[in-house]
């Protein structure tokens, strides 16, 4: 016996057509990617679900959290509060493009020196923040450190660890780390 | 979030026209309030129109002598350039005291103009809210209002405006210029916004059709003696229980010209000019202060857990005068808006 199942057979409503889509071609650590998105697919959501970069976290999805921080064009955002459409032609940088295995970020390997996490769901977008925090060169004390990071929160309490790893990079005396 | 079309706008022109002919298109610039708001349902528009690409980025000289802010300059840019950090320093520190980093990067002069309250109600649509939904009730009256305002409420709205920005722009009597189907106009800063009355769906007085291209700070100079002291529940990243924007003029002892306007207390950034009026003349001693406070909160009213902010709010423009006059506060200072 044949059942209905579309929702007309149903009685039902129908289903709203499928979203509109279109292309959106996003430079991503150095790389031209090219998607086929709805417009209300977040930065966030383009990276984790169309390009399989899950380094970027979805903590609050509301910018209150700072875990899907990442660089555009050099400065750092929220990713969950901008569409992916407004960023097309953007210079994309996540922690997947800071540094290699063999060869980390500066800041990737300061926060390892000092234990500068727990859980680890905050610290891509505590790295891509601090990254930010060394470009834009307003923070110099430690005082000033944690109130230009008061953006990313980090629910296991890491801060202080996370306060020093970002210091001994800022500190340090070789400019090469700050690249 | 509701399904919507995205188009980027070509010009000022064509924006506002295309405005004019659709009222459910909406504006998007950094994004950072509307799409938190359309993620909650509260916003939903069938159709947004991307303003990123408009040349109003600069910050640059006005024809008067003043300074001149581009409506699409970000928050952050505009709170660190030296213009603003040298004669305005004002705006410096009310701007770095609002938001984080990430979210200055991203967030744009003219939309700070436009963002809308953080009342729980109005972001909760469970929940009744003549501001969300006109002619609901509201909520936060006879509710949880510990955020809420004290001056200028009215029995449908105790809703406050955000903004830190706003509040040093008040101070300062930016102008707002507006682009509409009738051409171009000013707005005082203090007519942009408005308060609740009996219609808080409207946060601002523009029509539909207009667009902020830019903010213009007038030729006054304030960067010796000013005060933004903002009051919350945590040091950095929370929006102001009570905050002050406090600006003087001293010749020796005696107050020249003074400013004061307060957030988080109103419906609409709070100038109070009357208590302006008190303070010139006078001398810059704590009394005055006093005199100048005691007639800001003189028509405050409380609505239960939020009438903490009327003694709240006189102490503070006690202190914020006091900064000013003794002119201990100083642009890109990333922490004296705030410290105890």
């Amino acid at each position: 016996m044949n059942t209905p199942t579309t929702q007309a057979a149903l009685g039902q409503a129908a289903i709203a057509p499928p979203p509109p889509t279109s292309t959106v071609t996003l430079k991503i650590n150095g790389v031209e990617r090219h998607l086929q998105l709805a417009p209300w697919t977040s930065l966030l959501d383009a990276l984790r679900e169309y390009l399989d970069l899950t380094g970027t976290k979805k903590g609050c999805d509301h910018g209150q959290c700072g875990a899907c921080t990442v660089l555009v064009d050099g400065k750092r955002i929220n990713s969950c509060l901008t569409l992916a459409v407004m960023q097309e032609g953007a210079d994309i940088t996540t922690v997947e493009g800071l540094g290699t295995e063999d060869n980390l970020h500066p800041l990737q390997q300061a926060f390892v020196d000092h234990d500068a996490f727990q859980c680890g769901y905050c610290t891509p977008g505590q790295i891509c923040s601090a990254v930010g925090l060394l470009t834009e060169g307003k923070a110099k004390t430690t005082a000033e450190i944690r109130e230009m990071m008061s953006g990313n929160l980090c629910r296991c309490g890491a801060y202080t660890n996370i306060v020093s790893a970002i210091e001994e990079v800022l500190h340090s005396k070789n400019s090469e780390l700050r690249r | 979030m509701n399904s919507f079309t995205y188009t980027r706008a070509s010009g000022v022109e064509a924006a506002v026209r295309e405005k004019a002919a659709d009222n459910a298109v909406k504006f998007i610039a950094g994004g950072t309030n509307i799409l938190d708001l359309m993620k909650e349902n509260v916003e939903r528009p069938s159709r947004l129109l991307d303003l990123n690409h408009l040349p109003l980025k600069a910050i640059e000289a006005a024809p008067d002598g003043g300074l001149r802010l581009g409506a699409l300059a970000t928050n952050a840019d505009t709170a660190w350039h030296p213009e603003v950090q040298k004669r305005y320093p004002l705006l410096n520190q009310a701007i770095l005291a609002g938001a984080s980093p990430q979210l200055r990067n991203m967030a744009t002069n003219g939309g700070n103009l436009f963002q809308r309250t953080r009342c729980y109600y109005f972001y909760d649509t469970a929940t009744p809210c003549n501001k969300r939904e006109p002619g609901s009730g509201c909520s936060a009256i006879g509710g949880y209002n510990r955020i809420h305002a004290i001056l200028g409420t009215s029995e449908q709205c105790i809703a406050t405006h955000p903004s830190d920005m706003c509040v040093a722009l008040a101070a300062l009597k930016a102008t707002v210029r507006v682009s509409g189907q009738n051409g171009e106009r000013t707005v005082k800063f203090e007519n942009f916004h408005r308060l609740p009355g009996d219609a808080p769906e409207f946060d601002h007085t523009l029509a539909p059709d207009e667009l902020v291209t830019a903010i213009d700070l007038p030729n006054e100079d304030f960067s010796q003696h000013f005060s933004y002291l903002k009051l919350r529940d945590r040091q950095s990243y929370a929006f102001a229980l009570v905050s002050v924007a406090a600006a003087l003029q001293l010749d020796g002892n005696t107050i020249k010209e003074a400013r004061l306007a307060l957030g988080g207390v109103a419906h609409k950034p709070w100038r109070d000019q009357q208590a302006e009026e008190l303070l010139k003349g006078q001398p810059a001693t704590e009394d005055t202060f006093r005199k100048a406070a005691a007639a800001v909160v003189s028509s405050a009213r409380g609505y239960g857990h939020n009438t903490f902010k009327i003694e709240l709010a006189k102490r503070a423009i006690v202190r914020a005068l006091k900064q000013a006059a003794e002119g201990t506060q100083h642009a890109s200072d990333i922490f004296t808006n705030s410290n105890p």
